[in-house]
């Protein structure tokens, strides 16, 4: 069958050759950028796509190419940072309240509904108000509204796989709480975990890209590509195109993500497919 | 049933303690001193320690997190440095802006997310299905706030047919107020669609292979009311869910949106808020929209029940 194969799987393949273009770009923008993407200039400023600048450039004259490559860099650290800060928290609390139980798993679950009522743009508001607006509040707020879905997923596997004969036996056995949890029940419960990591990706780059056209997470003169929007935002007459690229960065990074999760879930889970 | 009420008033209860009590320790407990924060650099030592006063900040903070709460129960919360009116009613004054704008976007998402999603399930694993697929693939990856902007670059700066934002209130006209609201509830309602339009399709695709649909398919019901009668009220259960979840992404997103069109809402009053240094104010909205998005949710799970009697609680 197709599904056994990944490389024959068109989402997956689609979605990991995009993501595999945006680390690449990332990467190269590291070493490597057309021309400096901080470096202003008077004579050249609000210009179309050109062979000089292939996406023209922005009100400061700086090249839009080299920003939404270097804005590639900031999306994927703050990706990765607030998903790993949401699962790591929220498997945490939902393997407590699982293998606990009780009154710790009835308080912790109304936590964790409480806190759904923070999406991130919520957060980033409530932190921004108390600490300087940057890219730690938009890994910390994103982070956050990633937790509930984590503690759940984490949470129904503990209880799941608690009665199942081989964490039975084990336990039997003289395996310690730790024991059981991080040697039998969490790399059992590891696939959909996987998927929702993957799939939460794509809304953590949305969301830090929101945040930054708000004002409320990266701050300039860093090239984010929420940032680039609001700057383009005052000059959309002037140049159209100041707005287009660093959007169609976003949305072809998201699409890319969105067809590798999809496809995951595919490999990984046969069921849903 | 009974029981069971009580128990899920009780965990809603217990839930909107816990949203306060995160709003509080963000605003009051992890700063230091909201009144520093207040006054800025600007604040001579006595104006700082005069305003610590009157905030009440000398009292122990649990003091202070029973008094806030109480008066946030009673409609008070607070009252605003930059406006000096209660925050309540800075809050209520907004909603005319962000209610409508959420709610029509909810509107667009149900309107083109339901027939496209079953259009999709009926016609699975051939062209349309996979064209629907596509659509809504694009549509999930397109931020908001991008699509707000192409759609004033396109209608408004090109075409010249709207204004590129802002608002007159609604005493300017419904129709005026409703052209204001369409764009930004376009770029609004249509990412959200895109998602429900993905949950619509599984959801009637799970309920299409059931085999009660067979049976009404072999006695030659016609396949229209197959999908009509038979599959869509069995399918609305997963629909409902998804789509009341996504009522708090719309109101979380209409934030966004007001600032890419210049909408006076609760989002613009959040943002004026703290470059204002507006802590009551910033804390009000909070608890406002957090305790919107978990009353939605809570909705959402009681409209389970009604749906589907089969679900029973004890």
């Amino acid at each position: 069958m197709a599904r056994r194969r990944p490389l024959r799987h068109v989402t997956f393949t689609l979605g990991a050759v995009i993501t595999l273009a945006l680390l690449a770009t990332a990467a190269l923008s590291l070493v490597y950028t057309p021309a400096d993407p901080l470096a202003m200039s008077i004579t050249g400023r609000l210009q179309g796509p050109s062979a000089g600048h292939p996406f023209g450039t922005d009100q400061f004259g700086r090249d839009i190419l080299s920003r939404v490559m270097t804005g590639a860099v900031t999306s994927i650290a703050v990706g990765v940072i607030a998903v790993s800060l949401g699962a790591g928290v929220g498997v945490l609390v939902g393997m407590a309240s699982g293998y606990v139980g009780g009154w710790l798993d009835e308080g912790l679950m109304r936590l964790v509904d409480a806190v759904q009522g923070f999406p991130a743009i919520l957060s980033a508001l409530l932190f921004t108000a108390v600490f300087a607006p940057g890219m730690a509040v938009s890994m910390v707020a994103i982070g956050i509204a990633f937790v509930p879905a984590f503690a759940r997923l984490a949470r129904g596997a503990v209880l799941e796989l608690r009665e199942r004969e081989f964490v039975v036996a084990a336990h039997a056995l003289g395996g310690g709480d730790a024991r059981l949890l991080l040697r039998h029940i969490l790399p059992n419960s590891l696939p959909p975990l996987i998927v929702q990591a993957t799939t939460s990706f794509p809304v953590a780059i949305l969301a830090e890209a929101a945040l930054a056209y708000l004002g409320l997470g990266t701050q300039p003169p860093y090239p984010s590509w929420g940032l680039m929007l609001k700057e383009a935002q005052n000059f959309l007459s002037l140049n159209p195109w100041f707005a287009v690229f660093p959007g169609g960065a976003i949305a072809l990074t998201v699409l890319g993500l969105n067809l590798l999760g999809d496809g995951l879930r595919d490999l990984l889970d046969p069921k849903t497919a | 049933m009974r029981r069971y009420a009580v128990r899920r008033v009780a965990a809603l209860a217990a839930t909107l303690v816990f949203v306060s009590a995160l709003v509080f320790v963000v605003v009051r407990v992890l700063p230091g001193d909201p009144a520093a924060i207040i006054m800025g650099t600007e604040g001579s030592p006595e104006a700082t320690a005069r305003l610590r006063e009157s905030l009440g900040l000398n009292r122990p903070l649990p003091a202070q997190y029973v008094a806030w709460l109480a008066g946030a129960l009673h409609g008070d919360l607070g009252r605003s440095i930059q406006y000096d009116v209660p925050v309540g009613q800075l809050i209520v004054s907004r909603l005319p802006v962000t209610l409508p704008l959420t709610l029509m976007a909810a509107a667009f998402m149900v309107l083109g997310a339901l027939p496209l999603g079953l259009y999709a399930a009926t016609r699975h694993r051939r062209a349309g299905d996979y064209a629907a697929m596509i659509v809504s693939q694009i549509g999930i990856s397109v931020p908001q706030f991008w699509s707000g902007l192409l759609l004033i670059l396109l209608f408004s700066v090109t075409l010249g047919w709207v204004r590129a934002g802002g608002f007159d209130g609604w005493s300017a006209g419904v129709g005026a107020g409703l052209r204001a609201l369409l764009l930004p509830a376009v770029a609004l309602g249509v990412f959200q669609a895109a998602v429900l339009v993905r949950a619509t399709r599984s959801a009637v695709l799970d309920v299409l292979r059931e085999d009660y649909v067979r049976t009404a398919r072999a006695k030659g019901v016609r396949e229209a009311r197959v999908v009509a009668v038979h599959t869509l009220r069995n399918a609305m259960i997963p629909i409902v869910t998804v789509a009341g979840l996504q009522l708090g992404q719309l109101m979380a997103g209409s934030i966004v949106l007001e600032s890419v069109f210049a909408l006076p809402g609760l989002g613009r009053l959040a943002l004026g808020a703290i470059s204002a240094r507006d802590l009551p104010v910033v804390q009000g909205v909070a608890l406002f929209v957090a305790s919107t998005i978990v009353l939605i949710n809570f909705a959402v799970d009681l409209a389970y029940g009604l749906l589907d009697p089969r679900i029973r609680y004890d």
